[in-house]
């Protein structure tokens, strides 16, 4: 057998089923032996492609996604796409090509140091430089990216290693001494948080991605409903708690809903599960949450302290962690009463109803893109899985889409990659392949990726993109008329070049435009209902549209703006952090 | 400055200096001084890491340490249970009649000369990290033209080592 042929062989036992790739010059061997394979390989049009689909894969899917690429800039297109996978704890493992290790450090055609590129921006990668290790390498990467926090591994193959002869044998040994996964959590500290939280008056459960990735969306419900807590669920989390339930307050942060951001400034606890008091999510750090105690359960030690000191510190797998809290927490509530939150929840459902997520639509237009957001989701039911790109229309996507189950929220949240959407819901759709899988991206966003229309063609994936199409770079034009008093610099996209519905059909999709916002649902309806081929809508929304609420960078989240659809009055109150009555 | 001792236990692979040293660029780290060698183990490395305190979250530096799949264990050395210790090589410009003035200092820091050259000398010197400085401001008067040092290393007092309960290196060995 030869390296490559234990690499395939690697894979498939790993239990693999797709691979997304690009083949080339150093990672030729490797392609020989999947012909046989029962792996299936998309043949992606751009490696950063290859990279988000096996992103997508994961996050629809909680298994670990699978890219390959050859060496030099094979290798390097990959790096966005891991630093992506880096900061959102992706599970996806990278396969890249290497050139022969007699050439390695000679500036060889197609050399990159590919693991030192990746090595901040990987939770681990190897160069192989023996056939043997191939498939302990392979297993090692899987155990590394599935495990304790995930993220994404890359192996890095030189060219001699998958031409070698080597023997076979399965499953490897694994040789990681250094590698720890956290165990069973501290008894007494999941104890001494169900405590805190039996006795808050104002509690919030801060709920980020971990709750999604540990599949523990439903001891989160039952724990929420025993505290009487409302829960905020941050962007890598939509979904974990549904948006319908009369706890929840939607999203947190900078353009988090009113209810979610004060909330957590005016809470007496902080029960974060699973997030890592982002910056986004706490604006200016020394002053979030003043009078709140915190309670901070995550699997990664490291994010406990790192930029909030916990009272209650529980480091474990939420899998496990959030059952036993529901445990501690009913046996509080059966001994010791119920939860005391009845006025703080009055509180929170005034600041909903007061200032919720406003925008205006007129009859006879400009179409605004939480208008078209909506009627996706009251047309999908909530039934589809929604991906994201990066700016406005995530933005937009994330408020108001009606999120009521786990995995059907993925878009780039740590690292803000644009070019996120298409690849990523190419991913999630082989990932479900019976599900409704629609992209909401900005035209900024689409152009960067789209490419990639040409692999869901001619794979069959029928992946529904809906291209928020304002002309702009959005969030970017937003921030220049908001903070350098509306001097545009180089924002403007215009929106007639591309053609979208042209070059939507010449990768085989269909094309669709709307304008006018009586079309929406009828321009939705077909998309929905085209299940052939991909589908690229070219929805002609409102350029000057920003996104509201908005905490300023740098700024307290007391200092959160409603926008222009809420009256002086209005922010003054809310300022207060007053109910309006009406 | 308030200055952490780490010892660092970490595979002896290649691409583990790069990963430590990645962290730290990275995560804006900063390290005062970084040595590092072989163990009774040859599996094994060990790194001796000081982090300037005032700069730097030593935790964190800790908690990220550990995170790193080719780091084994992580041990931070309180200075009044450690021996911490520093080689330094100095080459000094001595005129012939401040030779001997230069020789009573470099005999208080127990310094011994390993190179005697017509107008230099080069004093080998062990010490603790303070009394390294204070030599080095001695030899500054005579006018030091070369001076070389391998970072601090240090080793916990008493019987206790740094593999003790330590199931890694148990499933290593």
């Amino acid at each position: 057998m030869t390296g490559a042929q234990a690499l395939v062989r690697s894979l498939e036992c790993q239990g693999v089923d797709v691979v997304f790739g690009l083949p080339g010059g150093a990672i030729l061997p490797a392609y020989d032996p999947l012909r046989s394979s029962s792996l299936r390989h998309v043949l992606v049009r751009h490696e950063q492609g290859a990279g988000h689909a096996a992103e997508g894969y994961a996050w629809a899917t909680g298994r670990t996604g699978v890219c390959m690429a050859t060496s030099g800039p094979g290798a390097t297109n990959l790096v966005t796409a891991l630093a992506d996978a880096y900061m959102d704890s992706v599970p996806i493992v990278a396969i890249t090509g290497q050139v022969p290790t007699a050439m390695i450090g000679t500036d060889a055609f197609q050399e990159s140091d590919i693991t030192g590129i990746t090595s901040p921006v990987t939770k681990h990668n190897e160069l192989v430089t023996d056939a043997e290790r191939i498939p302990a390498a392979i297993a090692e990467a899987f155990h590394i990216a599935s495990t304790g926090r995930p993220g994404p591994v890359l192996v890095d193959l030189p060219k001699d290693i998958l031409q070698a002869k080597t023997s076979w044998s399965w499953p490897p040994a694994l040789d990681l001494p250094g590698y720890r996964v956290p165990g069973p959590a501290d008894p007494e500290r999941i104890a001494a948080a169900a405590r805190l939280l039996h006795r808050a008056r104002k509690p919030v459960l801060y709920v980020g991605g971990g709750v999604v990735k540990s599949d523990s969306h439903e001891a989160l419900r039952e724990l929420a409903e025993l505290a009487q807590a409302p829960v905020t669920t941050t962007l890598m989390a939509r979904g974990a708690f549904p948006d319908t339930h009369p706890l929840a307050l939607g999203m947190p942060g900078m353009h988090g809903t009113y209810a979610a951001v004060t909330a957590l400034q005016e809470c007496d606890l902080i029960f974060a599960l699973g997030a890592r008091f982002d910056d986004r999510v706490t604006g200016k750090l020394a002053a979030f949450a003043p009078k709140a105690k915190v309670v901070h359960a995550d699997i990664d030690p490291a994010e406990i302290g790192k930029n909030r000191a916990p009272d209650v510190a529980i480091v474990g797998n939420l899998r496990a962690v959030l059952p036993e809290l529901v445990v501690a927490m009913r046996a509080l509530v059966n001994g010791a009463g119920p939860a005391r939150t009845a006025d703080w929840l009055a509180t929170t459902t005034a600041w909903k109803r007061s200032y919720p997520l406003r925008y205006a639509q007129a009859s006879d237009g400009p179409l605004k893109p939480q208008h078209v957001v909506e009627r996706l989701s009251a047309l999908t039911g909530g039934d589809a899985i929604v991906v994201a790109g990066v700016g406005q229309h995530q933005m937009h996507a994330s408020q108001h889409y009606t999120f009521t189950k786990p995995r059907s929220w993925i878009n780039s949240g740590g690292a803000g990659t644009m070019g996120f959407a298409v690849p990523a819901a190419m991913g999630a759709q082989i990932g479900r392949p019976g599900e409704l899988v629609v992209a909401i991206d900005g035209d900024g966003c689409f152009q960067m990726t789209a490419q990639e229309l040409a692999t869901c063609s001619i794979e069959g994936l029928p992946i529904k993109v809906l291209i928020f199409n304002n002309g702009f770079l959005g969030m970017v034009r937003q921030w220049q008329e908001l903070f350098y008093e509306e001097r545009y610099s180089e924002v403007h996209l215009g929106t007639s070049i591309p053609d979208y519905v042209k070059l939507a059909e010449a990768y085989g999709c269909a094309g669709l435009r709307c304008e006018q916002p009586d079309d929406v649902d009828a321009v939705l309806e077909k998309a929905l209902s085209t299940t052939d081929v991909p589908t690229v809508v070219d929805f002609r929304t409102h350029d000057a549209e920003g996104v509201f609420p908005m905490v300023p960078a740098g700024h307290s989240n007391d200092d959160i703006v409603l926008g222009p659809e809420f009256t002086a009055a209005e922010q003054r109150a809310a300022s207060r952090k007053e109910v309006i009555t009406s | 400055m308030t200055t952490h001792t780490l010892s660092v236990l970490v595979e002896n692979k290649p691409g583990v200096l790069a990963h430590v040293a990645g962290l730290f660029s990275r995560r804006a780290f900063n390290i005062t001084s970084l040595s590092v060698g072989p163990t009774s183990d040859e599996r094994v490395s060990r790194m001796t890491i000081v982090v300037d305190g005032e700069t730097t979250p030593v935790d964190q530096v800790h908690k990220q340490l550990e995170k790193l799949v080719r780091v084994l264990k992580v041990v931070e050395l309180q200075e009044d249970e450690a021996v911490e210790r520093e080689l330094a090589l100095v080459k000094v410009t001595v005129r012939p009649e401040m030779r001997a003035d230069l020789l009573d200092v470099a005999t208080a820091f127990r310094a011994t000369v390993v190179d005697l050259g017509r107008e230099t000398i080069v004093l080998e010197a062990v010490c603790a990290p303070g009394r390294l400085d204070s030599l080095l401001a001695q030899l500054e008067r005579h006018g030091t033209c070369e001076l070389v040092r391998t970072g601090l290393i240090a080793i916990g007092r008493g019987s206790g080592t740094i593999t003790d309960e330590n199931q890694a290196l148990a499933a290593c060995a």
